[in-house]
């Protein structure tokens, strides 16, 4: 019979001692999430309240409430929303229903690769330089939400196109045989078949957006307005912006503050990651192909 | 049904130019749209970025006192002066501190999750990974302020902990996440018939990894290492708050520095419209922009050039 001899056993240390390593280093890397959730509620949470979402800031911002800036964040994230989920899915569909494999498509694949790798500066420069001034809205909550949406198509797009091509190819023919168009088939059968995963898509880029702080600083965010957005072509606060300056540009706030703003922040990005993340497992267990 | 009565229409079953067929050819071509939208934004990222930079960079603009000086004084009465060397190093400090960091975790961590984790442990691992990579940059940069500021003046004694070392640790935790998945997606694509040819020859899972699967992935793992540069290059709002926000040649890790982002950020506020110093911003842009593309389209091509066949 075979018997362990001593080379066998040394490899399979390594190996075990390799596994080990392994595992602490992704820990390691995983660690400064908890860390951080649990300084930010440690710190923040005896800030939070009713009134301290609902209240305006006051006394030069070193007091009071985020009310403005946590309505401002809803409008900034709405209207992105608005603009950039027709013209992802959109272009999802085209990319997984239409686009034959040639020059053209491995162009837009990697323009959309480009999107998302763009700093965060430079889109806001183009926020700037497009939509401020070319465009003519001005330092806006429009100007801010179009440059959002810009930075974030990647997002919809590489979700809205993942659900579509989960569609089993034979849902497809079956609609075509009986004598269905293209366009048919995707908004009888594609769509409604995937429109969980786009959604999966919407909830992550919800997520995305409300966090960016340098696009929308020169597009249409204000440090300090006491005032709630009327129309899209108001200027607005927005909490990441909000974070921003009463943590480095305010003197006298006091600690606390900052803190609290950072959790509400992070509570609504971790939130809308976690609903999506759930979602996706949830439907991956009820699929039926 | 009535016949066709439109003149030089063909009589037969594949001829319906009926509503149906009409909106279906109106939908291609909205798609259409939808899909070159993407070309079309990143074309206007440029256009835009150029159009409001270009004066300065046809009429101001000298590149040896871009890359030669490191004096960056826009905003002088008398002489400004336009040097970028101190930011091109800021920048390259803060990254290559952060890529120093994180690509052995990311690394390590791609190869935990694709060879060695299974079943629910991999995906709580993929998840937390991901949860890392949605912690907003503003969040990332406050950290840095409160936490990892006062954590570095008493652990090293040093006057300031706003500098390379802050900022660097902080690009590298937001760098991991993206590191860690294309790395992973690069292992995974290497075929399974690899590993049970050299598992079938008596190696072990850990030779299996280190002298077959990590080779054949190499091209995924540049790659990634690559778009975790460009992340961290792109990076503006937590390099903002964690590096110390200083011009400096950096001589060592405590140093505060400034980087290219930062100094957009920082400053496009306080320009006229129009002006030199905007329009020398709105170069540093260009600049950025050009840079990242160069990164993405290299990444892209490592990714897509290697094809494996079955």
């Amino acid at each position: 019979m075979f018997e362990a001899t001593a080379l066998n056993r040394k490899n399979d240390r390594v190996q075990q001692m390799a596994k080990l390593g392994l595992l602490v280093v992704t820990l390691v890397l995983i660690l400064p999430v908890a860390i951080i959730l649990s300084m930010l509620l440690y710190e923040g949470a005896p800030i939070l309240s009713f009134d301290f979402l609902f209240t305006e800031p006051t006394k030069g911002m070193t007091a009071g409430g985020i009310f403005p800036a946590f309505i401002g964040t809803i409008w900034l994230v709405a209207v992105a929303l608005l603009a950039s989920v027709p013209v992802g899915v959109a272009a999802a569909v085209y990319l997984s229903e239409y686009a034959p494999d040639n020059w053209l498509t491995r162009v837009i694949n990697l323009a959309i690769i480009n999107l998302a790798g763009v700093p965060s500066i430079v889109h806001a420069l183009f926020g700037v330089g497009a939509f401020v001034l070319f465009l003519g809205f001005g330092t806006s909550i429009l100007a801010a939400s179009f440059t959002l949406a810009v930075m974030s198509l990647p997002v919809v797009i590489v979700a809205t196109r993942e659900s579509l091509q989960s569609v089993p190819q034979a849902f497809r023919e079956a609609c075509w045989n009986m004598g269905a168009t293209r366009w048919q088939t995707i908004y009888r059968v594609v769509l409604p078949n995937s429109i969980s995963g786009i959604l999966t898509g919407v909830i992550l880029e919800v997520s995305r957006t409300t966090g960016e702080t340098a696009p929308i600083m020169f597009t249409g965010a204000a440090f300090f307005l006491p005032f709630l957005p009327e129309s899209v072509f108001d200027q607005t606060m927005a909490m990441s912006l909000h974070l921003f300056v009463i943590s480095t540009q305010v003197p006298g706030v006091p600690e606390q503050l900052p803190y609290g703003v950072a959790l509400v922040l992070i509570g609504i990005v971790l939130c809308m990651n976690a609903a999506s993340i759930a979602f996706r497992m949830y439907l991956r267990g009820k699929k039926k192909w | 049904m009535a016949a066709d009565s439109r003149p030089g229409a063909r009589k037969g079953a594949d001829d319906r130019r009926d509503a149906a067929w009409y909106i279906d050819k109106a939908v291609a071509l909205l798609v259409f749209i939808g899909g070159v939208s993407a070309i079309l934004f990143v074309v206007g990222i440029f256009v835009f970025v150029t159009r409001e930079g270009i004066g300065f960079l046809v009429g101001r603009f000298s590149l040896s006192e871009f890359i030669g000086s490191i004096a960056w004084r826009p905003t002088s009465e008398k002489n400004p002066t336009y040097g970028g060397l101190a930011l091109i190093l800021g920048t390259a400090s803060v990254t290559g501190l952060a890529m120093l960091v994180s690509v052995p975790f990311s690394l390590g961590a791609a190869v935990y999750i694709a060879e060695f984790a299974t079943g629910r442990t991999r995906e709580v691992l993929k998840v937390l990974i991901e949860l890392l990579a949605a912690i907003p940059s503003v969040v990332w940069g406050f950290i840095g302020l409160v936490l990892i500021n006062p954590l570095i003046i008493e652990v090293f004694d040093v006057p300031v902990g706003l500098s390379v070392l802050n900022s660097g640790l902080i690009l590298g935790l937001m760098a991991a996440p993206i590191m860690t998945t294309i790395a992973e997606d690069a292992l995974k694509a290497v075929p399974d018939s690899y590993r049970e040819a050299a598992e079938a020859l008596g190696a072990t899972r850990w030779q299996v990894i280190t002298r077959v699967v990590l080779p054949a992935a190499r091209q995924g793992l540049v790659a990634a290492v690559l778009l975790g540069v460009g992340r961290g290059f792109g990076e503006t709002m937590a390099v903002l708050m964690a590096s110390g926000h200083s011009i400096n040649v950096p001589t060592s890790v405590f140093d505060s520095v400034r980087a290219l982002t930062a100094t957009i950020a920082a400053e496009l506020g306080e320009t006229a419209v129009g002006s030199e110093h905007y329009q020398a911003l709105f170069t540093l842009g260009i600049f950025l922009f050009v840079v990242t593309f160069l990164i993405n389209l290299t990444a892209d091509i490592l990714v897509r050039g290697k094809r494996w066949s079955h």
